[in-house]
């Protein structure tokens, strides 16, 4: 349990580090006690230096601030969403963007900007994207599962069938498109964090929040999930109920980070795996330190993203799945040495 | 599946030797359109240990499910004393404990962490306090403490049975259903796992176990019930269940039964052409 704690500590220095790196680093430049200067002004102590760039403290509280915030909650709630994705399919390589239910949930969101739809105001489109992703994630819930468990073919097979129609419906609506909602479909197919501002954040915070906290009250339940359904439920579990709970969670959690970043793949299952390697597979560390590392790793990502070329910005999606696609042929070779072929 | 549950888990309370921990009355079983168990009735008391016999597909393990609460069924099956229906999930949890005949695991825990996810249901109760001595009893019990850190799916098949043995152990319930507890094992560790469970009985659990080693059953059980083509066709001590005639027809093949020259108890062997 200790090694936990220091885990979580670590990923908690490195995430508040990478955040003022990310927010002094720019079109603008703005040096990191700076940063902290205008951060206590704000909150009205009198204490260390303002902005001195100019329109300095505009970028930092109109621009930067809530990109580095939005980074935050997207990575906390991708990291979360495959870590409890995982648990519940009971399969290693279970992802939001893998097995389709980000695509799903992006089909919903591009559907509200192509009509235009402002039913429920700033809600709207994750209200569709949480619609769509938890409709997709029972689809694929119920079409991979047999006798009880999750065979990775089958997983996997389900997540290039969502996949196809998922494009198909979203290229259906890049049809139908103007050019202004053409611009923001493609920017969802390659996941983006450049239109961030504090009403996307005030939006997607509270239920990443809300999601990441049921998720972590499910985390002993999962443990024992591990085991298979038959035994969690010996032990006491009620096995209908987390999984009902689970998948809610993850639709939840997809939703909100596909809402207004678009679709970055890998992010939930490098993570998740990676933690598993220094802590082992318990979900009370597990859990919160997925959110922790994929704050990290998407803050730092799109920091590479926005600084890496001058004046020009890559698409942070496909950043992640350069990095994240190596990564999940080398976990599949493994799965499959592992169980001694395909199960 | 939504809302909660309102009711705090009710803990088991002791009770004497020889009172009935699983009451099956009438027990009925369909899986399509085939009828799995067909009229099972059977009670297990405190402080004994029945071994369930029968060939494959008699339905031993739809009984040890049924139980479990894992298929739907008709007929009536009481758990300390109470239907079935009437326990929260949590409460059935502290009373039996369940061994399958296959273990899955999807991640890799350590021995020490999977043994000691049979003290779940005990979470939040003062017998959470014996958590610690609860899990290392079990893990000596069961052998399996030299490699408490070693990771679930580097063990081999044997030792993956033990610690889902040791796993049940720590439950500390009163009443063990245990789904061949022994097949995966070798001799030393079969008539380790019957001590264990003969010493569990002692101490006043209920223990119903599948066995197809008819030798295991006939020289560790208390009783001995034998399940043919859905139906409980004999239950009784070893030596007046175990006979000849009734093998042969159950089994359909020829076996004969010798009493052992120390102990007496019978010892079942199919009969063989003499060589040559």
């Amino acid at each position: 349990m200790t090694r936990g704690a220091v885990l979580l500590g670590g990923l908690g220095v490195a995430l508040a580090v990478l955040c003022l790196v990310a927010a002094s680093v720019g079109q603008v430049n703005v040096p990191p006690d700076q940063v902290i200067g205008s951060i206590l002004h704000r909150v009205g102590l009198d204490v260390g230096p303002r902005p001195t760039a100019l329109r300095g403290d505009d970028a930092l509280w109109v621009v930067r601030f809530p990109r580095v915030a939005l980074a935050v909650v997207t990575g906390a709630a991708l990291g979360c969403s495959g870590t409890v994705m995982q648990g519940v399919f009971g399969n290693p390589l279970a992802e939001p963007a893998v097995i389709g239910v980000s695509w799903g949930a992006a089909v919903g969101a591009a559907t509200v900007i192509v009509f235009g739809l402002t039913v429920l105001g700033d809600w709207t489109i994750v209200a569709a994207a949480f619609g769509c992703g938890l409709g997709t994630t029972l689809l694929v819930y119920t079409v991979s599962r047999f006798a009880g468990r999750t065979e990775v073919v089958t997983l996997l097979l389900t997540g290039i069938a969502v996949n196809a129609v998922a494009s198909a419906l979203l290229g259906l609506l890049m049809f139908a498109a103007g050019n202004d909602a053409l611009r923001a479909i493609t920017a969802w197919n390659l996941g983006s964090l450049a239109g961030a501002n504090w009403g996307a954040v005030a939006t997607v915070t509270p239920l990443a929040a809300a999601g990441c906290a049921v998720a972590f009250g499910c985390a002993r339940r999962l443990d024992l999930l591990s085991l298979g359904e038959r035994t969690a439920r010996h032990l006491g579990v009620d096995v209908e109920r987390l999984r009902f709970t689970a998948i809610v969670v993850i639709a939840l959690l997809t939703s909100s980070a596909v809402a207004f970043a678009g679709v970055i793949a890998f992010v939930g299952l490098v993570v998740p795996h990676l933690i598993r390697m220094v802590v082992g597979p318990g979900h009370r560390t597990l859990i919160p330190a997925s959110a922790l590392g994929g704050a990290v790793v998407l803050v730092a990502a799109d920091l590479v993203a926005r600084t890496a070329i001058a004046y020009q910005e890559l698409p942070l999606g496909v950043l992640t799945a350069l990095i994240g696609g190596p990564f999940f042929f080398w976990l599949l070779r493994r799965a499959r040495s592992g169980s001694g072929g395909w199960a | 599946m939504i809302g909660l549950r309102v009711r705090r888990p009710i803990t088991p309370r002791p009770v004497p030797p020889g009172s009935a921990a699983v009451e099956i009355r009438g027990l009925q079983v369909e899986r399509g359109a085939r009828t799995v168990l067909d009229g099972v009735d059977l009670t297990v008391r405190t402080g004994e240990v029945l071994a369930l016999v029968g060939p494959n597909g008699a339905g031993k393990s739809t009984l040890l499910a049924a139980v479990g609460g894992d298929v739907a069924f008709t007929g009536g099956i009481s758990v300390d004393g109470a239907p079935l229906a009437t326990w929260g999930h949590t409460e059935l949890a502290m009373r039996r404990a369940i061994l399958l005949q296959r273990q899955t695991m999807s991640f890799p825990f350590t021995v020490a962490q999977v043994v000691r996810m049979g003290r779940a249901p005990w979470a939040g109760t003062p017998l959470e306090d014996d958590d610690d001595a609860a899990v290392a009893e079990a893990m000596r019990e069961t052998d399996v403490s030299e490699f408490a850190d070693r990771p679930h799916p580097r063990l081999s098949g044997g030792e993956q049975a033990r610690v889902a043995l040791a796993r049940v152990l720590a439950q500390r319930t009163g009443t063990l259903l245990l789904d061949e507890p022994t097949a995966a094992l070798d001799l030393h560790h079969q008539e380790m796992v019957f001590d264990v469970v003969r010493e569990r009985a002692s101490a006043g659990a209920a223990v119903v176990t599948v066995v197809h080693d008819l030798g295991l059953a006939a020289a560790h059980a208390d009783r001995v019930a034998v399940l043919a083509e859905g139906r409980l066709v004999a239950c009784g001590p070893p030596g007046d269940v175990l006979t000849a005639e009734m093998l042969s027809a159950v089994y359909r093949h020829d076996i004969e039964v010798l009493p052992h020259p120390r102990t007496g108890r019978p010892l079942i062997l199919p009969r063989r052409a003499a060589p040559g």
